[in-house]
């Protein structure tokens, strides 16, 4: 953080000595290693007008034009019969993946902080490996697995079952594109805190889940909380990986991205944007938790290292 | 039990066994699908779909945005990181947190926000319109889009650099007779490299996959605002599986090397900053 410079910090008083070069008593002193202050105002003024063109007018758009027709106009959207099974869609799907990644957040973090084994880095990198591959790859994936002339093509519709263009397949592909969020946030975390804690615990007599409960659990609540909210943010907003899965049958499996498109492209701008509304204030909650867990998160991460200290 | 493999900590070949089970069938199964699809295909077969007239215009349109984004996103997003550390303004601590709208706000939600902005009748379009800039459904719409995508990559990733930074070095710097922008060139600027450098891979390698964000604002004219992961999505539409998988190979392959890239770059200028 920029602390403000005390104006003769670092300076030897030389008493009147310095008139004999320059007369500099009534010009502000700068540190050394401080710009000047018209540097600082042209970085300040840029920055500030690069994120207002880039990402201040898109958000203020986004609700100016989806506030445009009231909010009664926006209510009466949401309450469209199509729109509604959109929204449904979207918490069942991201209800599913959400939960089956925190899991697995959970289990990897685990198994790659508390044991020493080889290949970890490895592991690691596959972890991160769904955020290098473009979402439609990632439901192309899945149609290629799962659709008609895949492996398991001829077996699933012998037995009458739908995957691809179909809500499965659209909780696979967003379970894909999230997968990262909960594991990433929570190993770094981990292996900051160390298993001391854990290794005491045990020591003194509590079974396995008794020490993860009650130890490491409340040790990782914020980070755990922190990856959930990543997570869902980007499963209720996901549009590609869903739109190449998804059969676009209207009502049936159309998540809200998905319906936005559908409205944007019926000519239906004004419903497109109430909807974009709805999922840009649920970004803003997210950014809002967000930057509040962040808080949390810091002070949780101060304490693992000052407990390493003492 | 011996007691060199006695592990004090319970369940890790239970996380360890599920972590692998669970990676393999959501994430290594499903994606080695698409090698095992193309191999299916012979060469020739998959050369002349991958250089397809469409599909190499594709290709120099996504990468070629993609780059530049990724180059504008590293200026700008030094600055903000710069300007977030250093100086103190009126309602920095929003402004900190603004940067992550990109990651925040669903891309079909900023792809048709973007397109009205920039259509000749939006916000900035009517300004743009009358110096004969059109940035809807232009190749200059994909670049915009993307570089809104990029941004917080690079502000993240060099911000953390920048907080750590020890104030001593500068001091030195100072001392020894280098003024501001000697000292934030030679000395500050080659420290955050490798940070800038990991911002920018993030920030190419999504930026190639974006799709949401682009598609509204792009026009998707083939041959000339179409991006690649649209082609790959077009000829699924059409049921052309085997053209699909062909164009995510080319794109899988491309992204994994310039992580891969990166990463050894990064590794020889962490060596080369151990070094000195």
């Amino acid at each position: 953080m920029a602390q403000q410079p005390s104006p003769r910090a670092g300076l030897i008083d030389m008493g009147d000595t310095t008139t004999f070069f320059r007369d500099t008593r009534h010009e502000p002193h700068r540190r050394a290693t401080a710009e000047a202050p018209w540097v600082r105002r042209l970085l300040i003024t840029g920055a500030l007008s690069f994120l207002g063109i880039f990402l201040g007018m898109p958000l203020v758009s986004v609700f100016a034009e989806g506030l445009k027709k009231g909010l009664g106009f926006n209510f009466h959207t949401f309450l469209d019969p199509q729109t509604l099974s959109a929204i449904k869609l979207t918490f069942i799907v991201a209800g599913i993946s959400v939960p089956l990644n925190c899991v697995f957040g959970v289990a990897a973090a685990w198994a790659i902080t508390k044991f020493d084994f080889r290949g970890k880095n490895l592991l690691i990198t596959l972890i991160d490996l769904p955020f290098s591959v473009s979402p439609v790859i990632a439901g192309l994936i899945y149609v290629l697995l799962f659709g008609a002339p895949g492996p398991f093509g001829t077996w699933l519709s012998d037995h009458n079952l739908k995957i691809i263009f179909a809500v499965p397949g659209i909780v696979l592909a967003t379970t894909f594109v999230t997968f990262p969020f909960v594991a990433r946030e929570l190993i770094p975390l981990m292996q900051a805190q160390g298993r001391t804690e854990e290794e005491a615990a045990r020591v003194l007599g509590a079974s396995g889940w008794q020490t993860f409960w009650r130890v490491t659990l409340p040790n990782i609540k914020w980070g755990l909380l922190y990856g959930v909210i990543l997570c869902n943010a980007r499963a209720m907003g996901e549009f590609g990986a869903v739109s190449v899965v998804s059969s676009h049958i209207r009502g049936e499996t159309i998540t809200i991205p998905l319906q936005i498109e559908i409205l944007y492209n019926d000519y239906n701008t004004a419903g497109a944007f109430a909807l974009a509304s709805l999922l840009a204030f649920l970004g803003l909650v997210t950014l809002v938790l967000k930057t509040w867990i962040e808080r949390k998160k810091a002070a949780a991460l101060r304490a693992a290292e000052m407990d390493l200290i003492t | 039990m011996a007691s060199k493999n006695f592990r004090v900590l319970p369940g890790f070949r239970l996380t360890l066994g599920y972590t692998l089970l669970y990676l393999s069938l959501i994430v290594l199964i499903p994606l080695a699908g698409v090698f095992v699809k193309t191999s299916t295909l012979s060469w020739e077969q998959f050369w002349h779909i991958v250089t397809a007239p469409r599909a190499l215009a594709s290709y120099r349109l996504s990468f070629g945005a993609s780059f530049l984004a990724a180059l504008v996103n590293v200026f700008f997003g030094i600055m903000v990181a710069w300007v977030l550390v250093r100086y103190e303004f009126f309602g920095k601590k929003i402004v900190d947190a603004l940067v992550d709208i990109p990651f925040a706000l669903p891309t079909a939600v900023a792809g048709i926000t973007l397109t009205a902005l920039y259509v000749p009748n939006g916000w900035i379009g009517q300004l743009l319109a009358p110096m004969g800039v059109q940035v809807a459904f232009t190749q200059l719409g994909v670049f915009i889009a993307l570089t809104f995508i990029g941004l917080p990559f690079i502000v993240r990733t060099v911000q953390p650099v920048l907080e750590d930074f020890d104030p001593e070095i500068e001091e030195a710097a100072a001392s020894l007779g280098a003024n501001r922008w000697q000292t934030f060139r030679r000395v500050i600027l080659p420290m955050l490299f490798p940070a800038m450098l990991t911002g920018f891979s993030l920030a190419f390698a999504r930026a190639l996959g974006e799709y949401g964000s682009v598609i509204f604002i792009a026009g998707n004219m083939p041959g000339k605002t179409e991006i690649t992961p649209l082609l790959i999505a077009t000829k699924l539409d059409q049921f052309d599986y085997a053209g699909a998988t062909a164009l995510a190979v080319v794109m899988l392959v491309g992204s994994f090397a310039i992580l891969l890239t990166v990463n050894l770059l990064q590794w020889r200028s962490s060596r080369h900053l151990a070094r000195v």
